[in-house]
């Protein structure tokens, strides 16, 4: 396996700037400053096949790419640390013990479309990332990586720390740039899209912690390097954040392309007190579930589309036997219910419908007609809404419904669960 | 005003820190949450007045963000999360043995002042899970009902 994010992750007080210097960092921003103009670094990065680790995975060159060169505008770069996709834990690890690698890009990134501003936007949860990243901010603005004339370069870049308050629709990029422009969270229309028109109506492109992690190693060891990695479709590795009921829970970065069942089975442990998989959320609960016939499935983009499903975050979340689907389901329409930012309808309403009914089936007082029915409101979400939020929402109902209908009916005819968690706290 | 000179400091220093001034609502609304614990029409009148941002727009934005109660809460505002990954390692139970120990539901504030249960949303724990969160600063993880009877003693003490 490839480590490029995680290659130093272990290594003692790696957040410190000396030793993420001594360690081999900002020798990729050196290299972009002395070797390269910014359009080299956007073509690098589009031959390079890197795609974005947020969650929609679009190519990351192409995307710089859209920045108009010809615009009187200031442009900015946000990095989107805003993880807060159920099962995901990945950013959080890079910037509380490897901070400096997701800065190195962004500066990489901010001068490869040409801007002077970066947002560095961590939801505010993470108070020791946010601390992380402030320190490491000033340490590199101490070393003349940021600042003004960076490194002799004549390129000047500032970055602002931002911290969030609560709010997972901020992490959809749109919302995000609202928050930053000091407004409720709420997704916009596009088009216009960030690129053309994103903070304070100025080009802007939003990238991912683990995305911008990946740049440095691109300058320092080229494309084909990194195309090397990986599938020829989805080059590189992926951080997987692995949860629930397994024995070794954690951040694994592993070349895309590696099959589910060793992330589980070899790396994982497999699965808690030698009960039996169910069912397995491999990208964070906005998409569809996988079970135990899928486990051969490649971990890359294509290859789980293939199964049906999709790599969104990399938020690997494991139930054994003992799970009730129309429990989980529940559990996640309470979350998607809760964080709904309300701008739209389907979204805002149905969310609460689909709880009510997936509340009442879990409570023993469904009907028959109530499976139908949940199907129903999600196609009248799916494909209506802003934002993928709405889209995101339905996934946990009619993916469990899919895989496992006779749980639901059987949640009519008995009136109630008969498997509820089992797990308890020791 | 009630808002302490530290405070009102903190809040100046964000007012131009940014291209444009209305960035500076939730640096602001970190600074009154970090004095107060909670936000009232009171402290977000004044934040309003230090930023030149009339009151209502300090209102709508800090309505948005969950993660500043509009109420106050227990000195230790102990909030679990119930999302998933944590629900499925027994959240459900972490939450029923603080309403036992702490003799209050959810939501509710202890008689003495000094605690509050809350649930929240995933918070990026889940490889340590089950966990909860205490005032928003602290992540308490991988946690037992032993571990969970010591950190109420030990925040009980301070
Ligand atoms: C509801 C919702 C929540 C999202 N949350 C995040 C998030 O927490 N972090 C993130 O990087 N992307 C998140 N995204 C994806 C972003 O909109 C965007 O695609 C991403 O930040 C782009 O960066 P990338 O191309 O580097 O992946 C979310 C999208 C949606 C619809
Ligand atoms: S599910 Fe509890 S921290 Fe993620």
């Amino acid at each position: 396996m490839t480590k490029i994010v995680f290659k130093n992750i272990d290594k003692p007080e790696q957040y410190k700037i000396e030793n993420y210097i001594k360690n081999g960092g900002y020798q990729g921003l050196a290299k972009t400053l002395k070797e390269y103009k910014p359009a080299d670094i956007i073509e690098m990065v589009k031959k390079s096949g890197l795609r974005g680790r947020g969650g929609a995975g679009f190519p990351t060159g192409l995307k710089w790419g859209f920045i108009p060169k010809d615009s009187k505008k200031p442009k900015y770069l946000c990095v989107n640390a805003d993880e807060s996709e159920p099962g995901t834990f990945k950013d959080r690890e890079i910037m509380e013990k490897d901070p400096h690698i997701s800065i190195e890009g962004a500066i990489i990134a901010s001068y490869a479309i040409g801007a002077n501003v970066c947002f560095y936007y961590i939801r505010g949860e993470f108070v020791l990332c946010a601390q992380r990243i402030q320190k490491a901010i000033e340490e590199a603005y101490d070393k003349g990586y940021l600042g003004k004339n960076i490194l002799g370069s004549g390129y000047n870049l500032d970055m602002y720390l931002y911290r969030g308050a609560g709010a997972y629709i901020c992490g959809e990029e749109t919302a995000l740039l609202e928050s930053l422009e000091g407004k409720r969270g709420l997704a916009r229309v596009k088009p216009p899209f960030p690129a053309v028109e994103g903070l304070y109506k100025s080009p802007t492109v939003v990238n991912n912690v683990e995305t911008l992690a990946n740049v440095p190693d691109i300058v320092l060891k080229g494309a084909d390097w990194f195309l090397s990695i990986g599938t020829a479709k989805s080059p590189g590795t992926k951080i997987f954040s692995l949860s629930g009921h397994i024995n070794k829970p954690g951040n694994y970065e592993l070349d895309m392309g590696t099959p589910l069942r060793h992330l589980i089975y070899d790396l994982g442990g497999g699965i808690k007190d030698n009960r039996k998989l169910k069912a397995i959320i491999p990208g964070g609960p906005s998409v569809p579930i996988l079970t135990e016939e899928h486990l051969d499935v490649k971990l890359d983009f294509e290859s789980l589309v293939q199964a049906g499903t999709m790599l969104g975050s990399g938020g690997v979340i494991v139930m054994d036997e003992t799970t009730c689907m129309v429990k989980t389901a529940l559990i996640l329409m309470n979350f998607f219910k809760h964080e709904s930012c309300g701008k739209c309808t389907p979204c805002r309403e149905g969310t609460v419908w689909l709880y009510d009914i997936l509340y009442r089936l879990e409570h023993g007082e469904g009907k028959k007609e109530d499976i139908d029915l949940l199907l129903k409101v999600c196609e009248n979400i799916g494909g209506r809404t802003i934002c993928a939020l709405g889209d995101a929402a339905i996934v946990p109902v009619q993916s469990t419904i899919k895989y496992f209908r006779e749980e639901y009916i059987a949640h009519v005819e008995n009136r109630g669960c008969l498997t509820p968690f089992k797990f308890q706290l020791n | 005003m009630i808002l302490s000179e530290k405070t009102q400091k903190k809040i100046l220093a964000e007012k131009n820190k940014y291209p444009q001034p209305k960035t500076a609502i939730l640096p602001a609304l970190y600074a009154v949450y970090e004095e107060f614990g909670y936000l009232s029409n009171e402290t977000m009148k004044e934040t309003g007045e230090l930023l030149n941002i009339p009151f209502l727009e300090i209102v709508e934005v800090a309505s948005f963000y969950t993660m500043f109660p509009k109420k106050p809460t227990g000195k230790y505002f102990l909030q679990v999360c119930t999302n998933l990954s944590c629900a499925l390692l027994g959240a459900e139970d972490l939450v029923k043995h603080l309403e036992e120990k702490l003799k209050v539901k959810t939501g509710q504030v202890t008689p003495d002042g000094v605690f509050s249960i809350g649930r929240v949303e995933c918070l990026g724990s889940c490889g340590t899970a089950p966990m909860l969160q205490v005032n928003n600063l602290h992540f308490q993880e991988d946690l037992t009902k032993e571990k969970v009877d010591k950190l109420l003693e030990e925040l009980k003490k301070s």
